[in-house]
């Protein structure tokens, strides 16, 4: 929801990040405001996963210009972890598979670094079960999974809808869904959609990185971006996404090209 | 009882074979004296002095150097009292039948055989003079394993009866205590009678000792249909040499499972030698070696099938950091008589450091043309994604590195039955590679 007034989360200005010395940001600027929801859509190449990866701190990629400010501090200064703790959480598009570790203890240890950071008290074993079986519950998931091995031998949709798990626990302000739709049947769509439209609070804020327009209707944002060769050629509303899901990417950069050219 | 140790029973054919048989001549004076198994012990001493002892031209010790071994005396064993509240961090009270051997000799204070279950007898030497499942074993004549026969002070001899099922593992604690390096010959006897089933827990420690070499040998006799859940762990002091065999025959239908840790030890070899001697047995080798500074730690295992319709499987981990050096070989032979065999072997290495190292060496000899054999290794570094999706929930580095690991180690000690010593190996683990 657009809120008048509200503090800005996360200011994106001129952003320019590389991969392997190959530009892949040339110039990104992005403003989200606590209760809004956006959408970046654009096609394969154009950026998005790398801008969302670029939010989290991947070491893989490193940032050559622009700043990042987030809640009023240097977001790139601070290590993945920080940032994580502070608040900004990414969905991964290729969730991890990590053998041997419980996903309950995962969660548990995932949870309480936050706990630490925000000065409050580890919650005890006992106390986080109660805590995780109540938020199971947001993504409709069976409490089997919390015994076996995060992610392993999960389903693509399982997959998803734990990484929205770790996103009710971990309630951030700012929530970065990579690609969430993804490979996802309708069923398992409406669940995880269902579970975002949950979370979205007037004090936080989501930012969407999508190919499909699908995904929109059952998480409607406020803001649509459209992304390519690295920065966000255009911006409107969702009805935006609709003119896209009809006309193909090509309409936005023949505009863009024409824009340029007067 | 005197048995002359004769380094000139082989002509060595160079300086450095001569230096072996020296060094052999050197341990077998080590020997305790005993009484009793005079013939057992004395036909094992002339097999050790007819092997000699491997170097790394051997294929067997090829990754191996036994070459610091070899350039160590060590001092017979002697009988040291140890009080209870010094082994106090090593009691499972899960375990409530307990046989401590300190320098290889038998501890009765230390140890708690009363109210034994029903159908488990424990004994020693002295309580039962000879023995004649000893050395009845699969692998005998290598000349380690014959060195033990040949040197043993004392032997735990477990046997449990026929159709009885012991609920609560056995704990079977072998230490080495003293200030002055010592060569101990701890060695195990285990039978398990026709439909039984146990669950045992061999563990290799130190106790204010550095250097000394364990030389130990533990026999497992599985009877038809009988079950053991064996898990040795071996966590020498850092400085100790560890060679361990456990050598295993099954009867036909039986099932025998083996968790082995290793841990400890500047240089550690055990070798897991098991025959099915009949068909329909079940076979399950696991492992997690651990090696670190410059240790190295050596596995070697011998699985042979001899009848038909028999399942085995095997996974072997090994974490290995800094400047060490993990080996894994391991042979599963397959003959003809072996039809329906369905094997599987799995070797996968965890390198922490670049200067680390493994050899790892799968050795499937088949025979038999209707078997299901598959086998793999692979070897990595932890993965920079695994550790980047930890840190974007909030783990800094090292906790993100220390719980990657964690998950690796769990998937072998998890198998341990006891919780708190799954704890207490766990952080072991962790706090080496801190």
């Amino acid at each position: 929801m657009i809120i008048e007034n509200s503090d800005v989360i996360l200011s994106v200005r001129n952003l320019t990040a590389d991969v392997d010395e190959t530009p892949i940001l040339k110039g990104l600027n992005l403003e989200i405001k606590a209760g809004e929801i956006h959408a970046i859509m654009g096609p394969n190449g154009s950026g998005k996963s790398t801008f969302s990866k670029v939010l989290a701190g991947h070491p893989a990629y490193t940032v050559t210009g622009g700043e990042v400010i987030y809640k009023g501090q240097n977001l790139l200064e601070l290590e993945p972890e920080e940032r994580s703790r502070s608040g900004v959480f990414l969905a991964f598009q290729y969730p991890l598979e990590i053998p041997g570790v419980s996903n309950l203890d995962f969660l548990r240890v995932s949870y309480n670094s936050k706990r630490q950071h925000e000065g409050l008290e580890e919650l005890d074993a006992f106390d986080f079960d109660d805590l995780v079986r109540e938020r199971l519950d947001v993504v409709k998931m069976d409490p089997a999974f919390l015994d076996r091995s995060v992610n392993e031998g999960f389903s693509g949709g399982e997959k998803k809808r734990n990484e929205i798990l770790q996103m009710a626990l971990l309630e951030p302000t700012l929530a970065i869904l990579d690609e969430t739709d993804s490979g996802l049947d309708i069923d398992a769509l409406k669940i995880v959609a269902n579970g975002v439209n949950q979370l979205a609070e007037p004090d936080n804020a989501t930012l969407m990185i999508t190919h499909y327009q699908r995904l929109l209707d059952y998480i409607v944002p406020d803001f649509v971006h459209v992304m390519a060769e690295g920065k966000i050629l255009t911006t409107g509303g969702k009805e935006l996404a609709q003119e896209l899901e009809a006309k193909g990417y090509d309409w936005v950069k023949a505009e863009d090209a024409a824009e340029v050219a007067v | 009882m005197t048995v002359e140790v004769n380094p000139e029973a082989i002509a060595p054919s160079s300086s450095a074979a001569q230096d072996r048989q020296a060094y052999l001549a050197h341990l077998l004076v080590q020997r305790p004296s005993m009484n009793g198994l005079d013939e057992v012990r004395d036909r094992a001493l002339s097999i050790a002095q007819e092997r000699g002892l491997p170097s790394h031209r051997d294929e067997d010790w090829r990754f191996t150097d036994l070459s610091a071994l070899y350039q160590t005396s060590f001092t017979a064993p002697t009988s040291t009292a140890l009080a209870l509240q010094d082994i106090d961090a090593f009691i499972l009270a899960e375990a409530p039948v307990r046989l401590v051997f300190v320098n290889g000799f038998f501890a009765p204070d230390l140890s708690a055989t009363d109210n034994l279950p029903a159908g488990l007898s424990v004994s020693t030497l002295a309580d039962v003079g000879n023995l004649v499942e000893l050395g009845q074993q699969p692998g005998m004549t290598e000349v380690f394993t014959a060195l033990n026969t040949a040197s043993f002070a004392d032997v735990a001899l477990l046997r449990i009866a026929k159709n009885q099922v012991i609920e609560a593992p056995i704990h079977l604690l072998f230490l080495t205590t003293g200030d002055t390096p010592i060569i101990t010959s701890p060695r195990g006897l285990v039978v398990a009678e026709a439909n039984s089933a146990a669950t045992l827990i061999e563990e290799y420690v130190a106790v204010k000792a550095d250097s000394y070499f364990t030389n130990a040998v533990t026999e497992v006799c599985l009877g038809q249909n009988a079950q053991l859940h064996h898990h040795r762990i071996q966590r020498e002091a850092k400085t100790a040499f560890h060679i361990g065999k456990t050598a295993v025959s099954q009867d036909r239908d039986s099932r025998y499972a083996l968790t082995s840790l290793s841990l400890g030890g500047q240089m550690s070899r055990h070798n897991p030698m098991v025959v099915p001697t009949a068909g329909q047995t079940d076979t399950t080798l696991n492992g997690l070696t651990l090696a670190v500074d410059k240790q190295v730690a050596d596995t070697h295992s011998d699985l042979s099938f001899t009848g038909p319709h028999c399942t085995a499987q095997q996974l072997h981990k090994c974490i290995v950091d800094d400047r060490a050096r993990a080996v894994f070989n391991g042979k599963i032979f397959v003959p003809k008589l072996a039809q329906q065999t369905n094997a599987s072997q799995l070797s996968r290495n965890l390198l922490l450091s670049t200067k680390a190292r493994v050899d790892t060496k799968p050795q499937l000899e088949i025979i038999a043309d209707d078997v299901k054999c598959a086998h793999g290794a692979t070897v990595s570094q932890l993965d920079d994604e695994e550790v980047f999706y930890l840190q974007s929930r909030g783990l800094d580095h090292n906790s993100a590195c220390d719980l990657l690991v964690e998950g690796f180690a769990s998937e072998i000690i998890d198998q341990l039955p006891i919780a708190e010593q799954r704890q207490t190996l766990l952080n072991a683990v962790l706090s080496q590679i801190r």
